[in-house]
């Protein structure tokens, strides 16, 4: 499968992800996309030597991951372009910083080795919360969210547009690889005299296509919004959920717990 | 050059949602103004999603066996303009970020900033236009000079913009204290890698550009101004540039000088490191004295969320201590157990 196709399956994947039904699904999408952006917040703010305190946010995420019913090793393999990305800045750390931060017997512990573990654990907690938010909301649930937050309508109607035409045009950007690339065995790419042509004949079709969406909106009453015929709304256990996270998030985020916990035994 | 999260602390972040957001609103009030029929708005979906299937395609680059892509941000631009750009760029930056994990949530307003803003705004206001209203190439036949700007403006723009890019995320990432990498060496290993990119990302651009010129220029913006007296001359694009080098090379200097942090050199010197040459600033004394200004350190300093970077009242800056290990280790055994049940339930509802 070339990369386009993998593309589209993945997008594909997601929507049918987000179509499913799970208590996380059924909550309201402004009150989970508060939730993660303040758990992002929550996650990025803990001090680069504070491994101990991050470990407790996982807690998030898992249980969403549970009540979901989505599997960790989709997560994985859907990130496994941006986890190394994320764990290559940190691996500077160990190198620079090699000032002693704790021993067991003769072996001691770096301050940097722990500031890239937190780094590595930042990234990976941080994606996992998006992940939890795109696979159990519908886009157009997002998008209807942020029209009742008060974002602009031409950018919440610009994002539905262009959500609806990416899987379009990279299905057409798949037949025409896969047609150029029948003609030209093993190469691998596109050849350098048809850079210009290649995508700009798509281009020059897809203007077109814009005109003749442009004029079909038209004639079905388009003012510049699209309109629901229910809206989705906040309910009383969306605003529970939202209270129990902040407050367990600002708990996590100011409490030491592991630490405490651990004072207990030793 | 997708930034995740973990990179960015939230107070830089939060400056890069203020900074993109007034850009955007900027460009939504614009738009308004010269699209009240809301025409433009298929247009651009089109376009960014044309745009975002288009950077999936490999282009071989000739000779290296590798593959490059195009640049999105100069396509958008010469296709809808600045502002339309800029917000239809933002579109994609979070499509991007939502469904393939590229970029962070948080980290959306820096890489709206550091992927659309220069590709939008530096790159058209200060590169493609006026290389595209000058008189360069003037020699030419006018559709060969045309193209010659058109292929000058693309790679002189992604080359500058990415540069700019990949400097933000160096400065980004050094002001969130997020690596050990000295600020030098990170932007000694950020910047070349991304002149190469920039190179080729604008040699792909401009053959598109000049593909679509040649089909249907109309969809071009600022390639048909056949009016000689509007034409700048090249002086005046030279002269445009090498302001905004100046402004770019004058910031630029502030940070990338050999002094960990130039601005703060510049105002209290170094006498460490044998410079002595400042404006004479005394670090502990620096400012106007005032009731209000003590009194406003004050409530800063109770209220701050993270004040410098570490917590109040901390007296383990590490916060790592073996009690910490044990506590860690007990809430891994514990997120274990929640994953290894969660899985067991699953199977079970699956095979019943």
């Amino acid at each position: 499968m070339n990369k386009i196709d993998s593309a589209i399956s993945e997008f594909r994947q997601m929507d049918e992800l987000a179509s499913g039904n799970s208590p996380v699904h059924r909550l309201e999408a402004g009150i989970k996309l508060a939730v993660t952006v303040f758990y992002i917040i929550c996650v990025v703010s803990v001090d680069k030597y504070r491994l101990s305190m991050l470990t407790m946010m996982i807690f998030y995420p898992l249980l969403m991951f549970q009540a979901a019913g989505l599997s960790m090793s989709g997560f994985f393999y859907k990130l496994r372009y941006v986890l190394p990305l994320v764990c290559m800045v940190g691996v500077f750390n160990p190198l620079l910083d090699t000032s002693p931060m704790m021993s067991f017997g003769n072996v001691s512990v770096s301050g940097g080795m722990i500031s890239m573990l937190t780094l590595m654990g930042k990234g990976i907690f941080c994606l996992m919360a998006s992940y939890v938010l795109v696979a159990t909301t519908r886009f157009d649930s997002i998008c209807a969210a942020l029209g009742r937050a008060h974002v602009p309508r031409v950018m919440v109607t610009l994002m539905l547009l262009t959500y609806r035409y990416v899987s379009v045009m990279m299905q057409e950007v798949s037949v025409m690889s896969e047609a150029y690339a029948l003609r030209a065995p093993g190469q691998k790419g596109i050849h350098i005299s048809a850079w210009g042509s290649f995508l700009g004949q798509m281009l020059l079709r897809s203007m077109d296509r814009a005109q003749e969406l442009y004029s079909s909106m038209l004639l079905r009453g388009f003012d510049g919004a699209f309109r629901y015929a229910s809206g989705e709304r906040a309910k009383t256990r969306d605003f529970v959920f939202l209270t129990l996270c902040l407050l367990s998030f600002a708990v996590m985020r100011f409490v030491d717990i592991p630490e405490l916990i651990g004072s207990f035994f030793v | 050059m997708h930034m995740a999260d973990a990179l960015l602390s939230p107070q830089v972040a939060a400056v890069m949602y203020a900074a993109s957001g007034t850009a955007a609103g900027i460009s939504l009030s614009k738009l308004r103004k010269e699209d009240a029929e809301n025409r433009s708005i298929p247009v651009m979906a089109v376009a960014a999603a044309l745009v975002f299937a288009g950077q999936m395609i490999n282009y071989t680059i000739p000779g290296t066996g590798s593959s490059g892509h195009m640049c999105g941000g100069m396509l958008l631009t010469a296709l809808l303009g600045p502002y339309a750009g800029f917000l239809s760029m933002i579109v994609i930056l979070t499509i991007q970020c939502l469904f393939f994990g590229d970029g962070g949530l948080l980290a959306l307003g820096a890489n709206v900033w550091n992927m659309a803003f220069y590709g939008c705004f530096i790159g058209y206001f200060f590169i493609y236009r006026p290389i595209m209203h000058s008189s360069l190439f003037s020699g030419r036949p006018e559709k060969s000079a045309v193209r010659s700007r058109l292929i000058l403006a693309s790679i002189l723009g992604c080359i500058i913009t990415l540069q700019l890019g990949a400097f933000s995320v160096v400065v980004e990432t050094s002001l969130s204290g997020i690596t050990e990498l000295p600020f030098g060496a990170f932007a000694a290993l950020m910047q070349p890698i991304h002149l190469a990119i920039g190179l080729v990302e604008g040699l792909i651009t401009s053959a598109v550009l000049v593909f679509v010129y040649q089909s249907r220029p109309s969809l071009l913006r600022d390639v048909e101004s056949s009016d000689a007296s509007a034409q700048k001359s090249v002086k005046s694009v030279v002269a445009i540039l090498a302001v905004f080098v100046f402004l770019v090379g004058g910031v630029l200097s502030l940070f990338a000088s050999e002094n960990p942090d130039g601005l703060e050199w510049a105002l209290f010197g170094n006498s460490d490191a044998g410079y002595s040459e400042n404006m004479g600033l005394d670090e502990e004394d620096f400012g106007i004295a005032s009731n209000a200004s003590e009194t406003a350190g004050q409530i800063q300093e109770n209220t701050s969320f993270l004040p410098d970077y570490s917590f109040k009242d901390s007296d383990s800056p590490a916060g790592t201590s073996v009690s910490g290990i044990v506590g860690s280790a007990m809430v891994a055994l514990a997120a274990v157990g929640i994953a290894a049940l969660g899985g067991y339930f699953r199977k079970k509802a699956f095979k019943g």
